[in-house]
């Protein structure tokens, strides 16, 4: 009986796994994020239930998404089509490793090294590296934060603009 | 049968929390409590400094919390306690608790919490209710979250966990736990309730845990939610003080106190002070060198003043490190119109931290953030700050 049950539970999770892959997973259309392509805002904006406004300048255009939920992330978008900044701001953290894509990594490396750093801050986080720049901060229940890659934001645009 | 326990004690709970903070709290003047409401805060650099590779942690302050098993004296007293406005609810690490209030959950169903910090870290833990003691105060059945690496240690969810580091124990934390008595009182709120609604692409914190499903995440109630265990006292329950001398320089220790009430008792009134309203996101304005920055805050929990700055220096943590010291000054704005100019200090981070290393009080210790201006616990050092907590922020201020 004790195995039976036991049994009965592995099998119902690999079902549970399976159905939360096939659900969830595999129809997940590619998202945008940092240093990716301008096309896939309309993803994002769809995974967070969100209403879109995108703002065309001179020199970029900003999609705006905002959720349900008063979280509000921004993807910033070169004439070219690739987003060269990405910034957020509301109740919740967005995810990072999907916002910030192929840099999360780096995001993540250099923050477990600031955190050996003594006097560490307990506050706004700040890496300020060659390729990619994040500034977080706020605190539980309002999170602000962005992060940009220098070399692809577009000449003549100040960064006091991206935010 | 479960279902029904819990949703009728839901309707009791939320009748009590919502009705009773309210009633107790706003009328405002001396309601005649003389309930014990004050607490010895210390700014001494935490419990870490002194284990064997531990660190003097700068500007923080620290308590002693009393939690005990629901309407019994099995209790525990825990010292080294973060005092943070920032956040809302008790956590404490598993490790300072002893085994006869807690042991790590195994069997059924466990509500579980994954919180992210914005600095690349996350916490991890069951929720798990207890009377929680504050001096004379007593909120009882309050859901807490025992912060417990070996809690479905393998099944910790990705979404919260991947490329964050784990800060479940002491040297990381640089505490026993953290006491939330931020403005508000619950820690996710309405967005919590539903999970089917909530957005994907945001971190969601709440989990049920079993052995049979893993982790997945799930509605909780707002009298589920971990919570600000001062929103639950039956007296002295709509506000904190946190009072602190003021210092000229660095130095080893600083002690002072927390104050629960405002308004309610002799002890605790707001007297003449600046009252700041803010807006739902637990605001205020602060312009500084003429940048208007709407999304500033008060908050005991960060170690430094934090602000943008072009022209100060930094090091490669982001503190400042002008070549002397600045005096400078900033104007906050409530959302109801009421401002004060502040003047404060900023000094250089590695000079001070080198020249003083066994001091754990840094009064003109600052650090670049962009947008906004988070005045930290330096900001506490000779004032009385207020807090009055509510539901959801509505109505909150600070006041100083």
């Amino acid at each position: 009986m004790v195995i039976q049950t036991t049994m009965r539970c592995v099998i119902l999770r690999i079902l549970l796994v399976v159905i939360a892959h096939v659900v969830f997973v595999l129809p997940s259309p590619a998202s945008a994020a940092l240093g990716g392509d301008e096309t896939t805002v309309q993803a994002d904006q769809a995974r967070m239930k969100g209403t879109l406004r995108s703002t065309p300048t001179k020199a970029y255009t900003v999609h705006e998404i905002k959720a349900q939920t008063g979280t509000v992330v921004k993807e910033y978008a070169s004439l070219t089509g690739k987003i060269f900044a990405v910034v957020w701001q509301g109740p919740f953290l967005p995810d990072l490793r999907q916002l910030l894509g192929s840099y999360f990594e780096q995001f993540s490396q250099s923050a477990q090294k600031l955190k050996s750093k003594h006097p560490r801050v307990r506050g706004p986080l700040l890496i300020q590296e060659p390729g990619l720049v994040v500034q977080t901060g706020g605190h539980m229940r309002a999170y602000f934060g962005r992060a940009y890659i220098p070399e692809l934001v577009p000449q003549g645009v100040a960064i006091e603009e991206i935010q | 049968m479960k279902g029904v326990r819990i949703c009728s004690m839901l309707i009791l709970v939320l009748f009590g929390v919502w009705i009773l903070p309210v009633g107790c709290g706003s009328g405002g003047g001396d309601s005649g409590s003389t309930t014990p409401n004050v607490l010895p805060i210390t700014v001494n650099g935490g419990p870490t400094a002194a284990i064997n590779g531990g660190y003097i942690y700068p500007n923080a302050a620290f308590t002693s919390v009393t939690i005990c098993v629901h309407g019994t004296s099995n209790c525990q007293t825990i010292g080294g306690v973060l005092v943070d406005t920032g956040s809302f609810g008790l956590r404490l690490l598993s490790s300072a608790l002893s085994s006869t209030l807690y042991k790590t959950p195994t069997v059924g169903s466990n509500l579980g919490e994954c919180v992210q910090f914005a600095d690349g870290s996350f916490i991890w833990g069951p929720v798990q209710t207890f009377d929680v003691k504050l001096s004379g105060e007593l909120a009882s059945s309050v859901p807490i979250q025992v912060l417990d690496p070996n809690f479905y240690a393998s099944e910790i969810p990705s979404a919260c966990s991947s490329g964050y580091s784990e800060e479940d124990d002491l040297l990381s934390l640089g505490a026993n736990g953290i006491l939330g008595i931020g403005p508000i009182q619950y820690d996710c709120g309405n967005d919590c309730r539903n999970v089917a609604s909530f957005p994907t692409g945001q971190v969601y914190p709440y989990y049920v845990c079993s052995t049979s499903f893993g982790c997945q995440t799930t509605s909780v109630s707002l009298s589920q939610q971990v919570q600000n265990p001062v929103a639950l006292f039956s007296t002295d329950n709509n506000g904190v003080i946190i009072e602190l001398p003021a210092v000229s320089g660095p130095t080893a220790s600083l002690s002072g106190s927390m104050v629960f009430g405002i308004d309610t008792q002799s002890n605790n009134a707001l007297g003449s002070a600046t009252v700041l309203t803010f807006n739902q996101y637990a605001s205020i304005t602060t312009t500084y060198q003429g940048t208007v920055m709407p999304y500033s805050f008060i908050d005991s929990g960060s170690n430094g003043y934090f602000f943008p700055s072009t022209t100060i220096p930094q090091d490669s943590n982001g503190w400042y490190i002008p070549s002397t010291t600045l005096n400078l000054t900033a104007t906050n704005e409530g959302y109801n119109g009421k401002s004060s100019t502040v003047s404060f200090s900023v000094g250089n981070a590695d000079n001070m931290y080198s020249a003083n290393p066994n001091d754990a009080v840094f009064n003109t210790l600052a650090g670049y953030t962009y947008g906004y201006f988070d005045w930290g616990l330096p900001f506490f050092y000779g004032r009385n700050v207020y807090t009055l907590i509510t539901p959801d922020g509505n109505g909150s201020y600070w006041a100083y």
